[in-house]
């Protein structure tokens, strides 16, 4: 998207929608540099899920009364527009989940053990998080799954020739991969993928946990069969995710929990599943959250993505121009095309102690292994700080994060 | 811009932090244990040696972590040689109230000095998410003592 120019992205007036962005840490201005663990949010979003319980919340798809009509309206409204923001052929292939966890374990479970078969092999690779590693690990254990896993390069981009290597015996009925790192902050190639797996007979999951957030998805561009992603990463609220997958494979898959809503028919010796998406959405589900989410999708669209995307590009080169010309400072993970995620080391203090340095002059970073141990083995380190950048993140946050890391340095002599 | 962090990070911590003692494997250990943090990544295994008359005779750990949990080792294996298995463990649980609350208000008995040079890791129970760094190696110690076998664990 070079040349993509941003001229309405304001980022001063957007953090004003963000009230906790004008609260202070230990008396000193608050630098959120964690959004990648989970974004904070904008005004629209929380008025959006008040003003739905001060006016018009009831149960969904249940009452012949008008505020459950209208708790239903606004929920399937939620739906149609994760549908455009997805560009899905229907909003009938939006199945709403309580998060990304939720959706891939749906995934691995209906599809993992209703579709695939054992013997088969699910291919992932080392730079997934643990939500798309552990579920197809106990796929494995249960269903009699191989489990792949394709190496990712020491720039820290996924090795397509060892992706294609490991399809080539035409075993891999699905391929799961992440569509941004959350630790490297590498960006996948989604279509080129896809068009690997479907010409080794396989499908494609993509994580879009992190991605969904940074960049416009296309499902139908992107040519992959299942995308996954969070309402909290995208500047809305917890208790929401999203699982899109193609009807004609959605249709094939088996429920995966079982309850009210979920139902065409139930008599004492079985029932009838529903159509998707209800088939998949058992139990009273995350009406608020949706609203919430559908505000947020609002709100990232209000903006564009493509605004989005080239505020965050500013802020990526930024950090490349910055960071690793701090003394000391290892940052994991050099991929061509990435986003605004990065992991680093300083080779004199522990990632603990940099983050409790760093929190002390009010900048918020995660600190560990980001749910990605295997990953941190791959790049042989213990544990690193992460920062990650939202749209309401500025380059005066970029420069005084490397000022701090230089400071700790010195610190820790 | 860190000056306020002199507290936490006291020379003594930052000191035994690069320079952990007592950072060996002890061959022929009478007790072994090991702890870990799942949060964080910490780990660590502890060895002790055990005099005829029960009390520790010698201390010693490997393992990876941050300052504060590698000071907090370090210094431990210090101040428990030479005590008896009783005083270890009342050292332990005063070493946690003091992560924890910052102050020792039974540190006047018998074991007034070694708690005062423990309290370097006083500043501890400012930062909640840190508590556990400087805990994990007394829960180690107990868990080496009692023996059992299973892994301690900070959370």
């Amino acid at each position: 998207m070079d040349g993509v120019v941003a001229p309405s992205f304001d980022v001063a007036r957007i953090r004003q929608d963000f009230p906790i962005l004008s609260e202070k840490v230990r008396g000193k201005d608050l630098v959120f540099l964690d959004s990648g663990a989970s974004a904070q949010k904008p005004r629209q979003v929380i008025q959006a899920m008040t003003r739905m319980m001060e006016t018009a919340y009831a149960n969904v798809h249940r009452g012949a009364y008008h505020l459950s009509e209208a708790a239903t309206e606004a929920y399937e409204a939620a739906r149609r527009a994760v549908a455009g923001f997805l560009n899905a052929a229907s909003e009938r292939e939006i199945v709403f989940t309580g998060s990304s966890t939720n959706a891939i374990n749906l995934v691995a479970h209906s599809y993992g053990r209703g579709v695939l078969k054992p013997g088969q092999a699910v291919l992932v690779s080392e730079m997934e998080h643990h939500a798309n590693l552990v579920p197809w690990q106990m796929l494995k254990a249960a269903h009699g799954i191989e489990l792949r896993v394709a190496r990712v390069t020491d720039a820290g981009e996924l090795d397509l020739e060892d992706v294609e290597a490991k399809l080539a015996d035409g075993k891999v009925g699905l391929v799961a991969v992440t569509h941004m790192s959350n630790v490297l902050g590498t960006v996948t190639p989604a279509a080129r993928l896809a068009a690997l797996a479907h010409a080794h007979g396989a499908r494609l999951l993509l994580d879009g946990s992190q991605a969904a957030v940074h960049r416009a998805v296309d499902v139908q561009a992107l040519g992959c069969d299942f995308y996954v992603f969070t309402g909290h990463k995208l500047y809305g609220p917890t208790g929401i995710g999203v699982l899109w997958g193609r009807m004609e494979l959605l249709e094939a898959m088996p429920p995966f929990l079982g309850g009210g809503d979920m139902i065409s028919e139930v008599t004492l010796e079985g029932f009838l599943p529903a159509p998707v998406p209800a088939k998949f959405e058992a139990g009273t589900p995350p009406i608020i959250e949706a609203v919430g989410l559908h505000a947020a999708i609002d709100y990232v669209r209000g903006i564009g993505m493509a605004s989005i995307e080239a505020h965050e590009r500013h802020l990526v080169d930024r950090a490349m121009a910055r960071l690793p010309a701090v003394d000391g400072l290892t940052l994991i993970g050099r991929a061509q095309d990435r986003g605004g995620v990065f992991a680093f080391a300083l080779d004199n203090a522990h990632a603990h102690d940099l983050a409790t340095l760093l929190d002390r002059v009010g900048i918020a970073v995660r600190s560990g292994r980001h749910c990605a141990e295997p990953l941190h083995a791959r790049f042989g380190v213990e544990s690193t700080c992460r920062a990650s950048f939202g749209l309401y993140t500025t380059e005066a946050e970029v420069d005084y994060l490397a000022e701090a890391l230089g400071k700790a340095r010195e610190f820790f002599g | 811009m860190f000056d306020d962090l002199r507290d936490l990070y006291q020379e003594v911590i930052l000191d035994h932090g690069r320079k952990p003692r007592n950072f060996r494997r002890l061959e022929e250990a009478d007790r072994e244990g090991r702890g870990d943090n799942p949060m964080c990544g910490d780990r660590m295994q502890l060895w002790v040696k055990l005099a005829p008359d029960g009390r520790l005779a010698d201390v010693a750990f490997q393992g990876k972590g941050c300052a504060i949990s590698m000071a907090s080792a370090s210094l431990m294996t210090e101040t428990v040689r030479g005590k008896t298995q009783e005083e270890a463990r009342t050292l332990a649980e005063k070493f946690r109230e003091l992560a924890m609350t910052g102050t020792c208000p039974d540190c006047g008995g018998v074991l007034e000095d070694e708690m005062e040079r423990l309290q370097a890791l006083g500043g501890v129970h400012e930062f909640p998410s840190r508590v556990k760094c400087a805990t994990l190696a007394w829960h180690t110690l107990n868990a080496a003592l009692e023996n059992t076998g299973k892994e301690a664990s900070s959370e």
